[in-house]
């Protein structure tokens, strides 16, 4: 289970983790959700991702894709999935503070 | 002014036409005059339908009174209201309808187009395409046949199930199927992006003795070594590949300024259709960056929405934000049935009956013989009654929650 506080703060998360309402985040709670995930540390790298998909989000409502954060946040898609294990865009969404990307259809 | 003679720019030429006779001048351009009937291709490689069938002159579909013109257009520049062609010929235009769908970019991915391209790694997704793979698939007799979706957004986000749902009845009419390991990679992590329907996509998938291979996300193909490799170091053998290229936009759309997004697809109003660029520039279609699926139904239902809004506008009045993502495709299945999946921006395909609620006939997300000959139908009625602009007395361009097993949303949490 995921638990319901973080930093000492309550946060609603759905069942996979992701935050509902992207205000609850803070950047100090972002430490402790990628420890969750087993990210131990997270490096400038981790948050120039972190932030550009956070931005994206509360710019245009929905999180970019791995195929857009290679082509515009700065970070190569094979350097994504060395800094956030197994997808990129699922597990940095998750640390950002932002609902779960959905695959466009 | 109309750019592309695919689905959507010959059936809002023809309604326009239709709307404003003569007191409009509608010109179309597309950049060469053959108009591909796409779900046709998904058939091709199994040698269900003749290559001459699902390829029509696209002049032929459009009105008398509507101009077509061959040519390949350089950009837009929407701040001035013109067209630039590729040799320089510049058009003004007072409404632009931007209907241009989406591209492959197998270049895209490393390898994709090296060693192995077309003798052993094959996409449908284009006419040459699909006869090079119907022709490999005519001998394949032993070994590990691989399908994979590189990324999304692709054109019929279903077209790569269907594809392992014939090539599993294909094997087995030709007695090899034993003899042959069939995968689909997808980078999803599941068979399909929307909860219910992807669990009974799954269940179809592993009732057919197909392996699906989820989160897996190609970073190279190496057509040489017949092996996918992913981005994160996982890797899949081939003997065959039948590959799902990434998509863009048209390439002129990225050299438009602020006409597209990244992966140069026209950013588009979700409701509206209105491009973001300007007011005068709609969009329709695989071309817009719309979160629905890339298919003819959905530039069906985009139409009636985009007809009155362009109407709308000319006559200097509110548009109308009445598009909500209604997207409506038939799976085959293999053995002479096919599902249908019917869904929107905010519900996801559920069971239940289509298009008449509780009665049908069609059964939604569930296999019938009555799907798979609809679908056949449907090649006759795109030619004859979705290109002229007809409506189709029964089908609404709304998604209708009556007939919907709406019970099995609240099973999985709100409609997103």
């Amino acid at each position: 289970m995921t638990p319901s506080t973080l930093t000492g703060v309550p946060v609603q998360r759905d069942p996979e983790g992701f935050f509902a309402d992207p205000n609850q985040w803070t950047e100090e709670m972002a430490d402790e959700i990628a420890r969750e995930n087993g990210v131990d540390e997270l490096t400038d790298r981790h948050w120039i991702v972190i932030r550009f998909m956070r931005n994206a989000y509360l710019e245009n409502g929905s999180a970019p894709s791995i195929r857009t954060l290679g082509k515009v946040s700065g970070v190569p898609i094979k350097e994504l999935y060395q800094l956030f294990p197994k997808g990129p865009a699922k597990l940095a969404a998750k640390i950002a503070g932002i609902p779960k990307p959905r695959g466009c259809i | 002014m109309i750019l592309g003679a695919g689905t959507g720019g010959t059936l809002t030429a023809n309604r326009l036409r239709r709307l404003y006779g003569d007191s409009a001048e509608i010109t179309v351009i597309d950049r060469d005059d053959h108009h591909i009937y796409q779900p046709g291709l998904l058939f091709v490689p199994f040698g269900l339908a003749d290559t001459g069938e699902i390829v029509r002159p696209r002049h032929a579909q459009i009105h008398d009174g509507i101009e077509f013109r061959v040519a390949e257009v350089d950009r837009v520049e929407t701040a001035d209201n013109v067209v630039h062609l590729a040799g320089g010929e510049t058009i003004g235009y007072d409404v632009l309808v931007i209907a241009t769908g989406a591209a492959l970019l197998p270049e895209e991915t490393e390898g994709l187009t090296g060693p192995g391209w077309e003798k052993t790694v094959f996409t449908f997704y284009t006419l040459e395409g699909a006869t090079a793979l119907r022709d490999a698939l005519r001998t394949f007799d032993r070994g590990r046949l691989v399908v994979n979706m590189i990324d999304l957004p692709i054109k019929c986000p279903v077209a790569p199930l269907e594809f392992c749902f014939l090539a599993d009845w294909y094997l087995r009419e030709r007695g090899v199927r034993q003899d042959v390991e069939l995968v689909y990679a997808t980078p999803l992590d599941g068979a399909f992006t929307k909860p219910i329907a992807s669990g009974r996509l799954a269940g179809l998938l592993e009732q057919k003795g197909v392996i699906l291979e989820t989160e897996f996300a190609t970073g190279q193909v190496d057509g040489e070594n017949g092996r996918l490799v992913s981005w994160d170091e996982r890797e899949i053998p081939f003997d065959l590949l039948v590959t799902i290229p990434l998509h863009g936009g048209a390439a002129f759309i990225a050299r438009s300024p602020g006409l597209g997004d990244e992966l140069g697809f026209v950013t588009t109003d979700t409701a509206t259709l209105q491009s973001k660029a300007a007011p005068n520039v709609f969009a329709i279609g695989d071309a817009t960056n719309v979160p629905t699926s890339k298919a003819g139904s959905v530039t069906h239902f985009e139409a009636e929405t985009l007809i009155e809004n362009i109407s709308r506008f000319l006559d200097g009045r509110e548009l109308t934000g009445s598009f909500d993502g209604h997207a409506n495709c038939f799976i085959e299945t293999g053995f002479h049935k096919a599902l249908l999946i019917d869904f929107n921006y905010d519900v996801e395909p559920l069971p239940g009956r289509f298009p008449e609620p509780h009665v049908g006939p069609l059964p939604l997300l569930k296999e019938s013989r009555l799907n798979h000959l609809a679908k056949l139908a449907f090649q006759s009625i795109y030619w004859h009654v979705l290109l002229p602009g007809r409506d189709m007395p029964g089908i609404s361009s709304h998604l209708q929650l009556a007939g919907k097993d709406t019970d099995l949303i609240a099973e999985q949490g709100a409609p997103r």
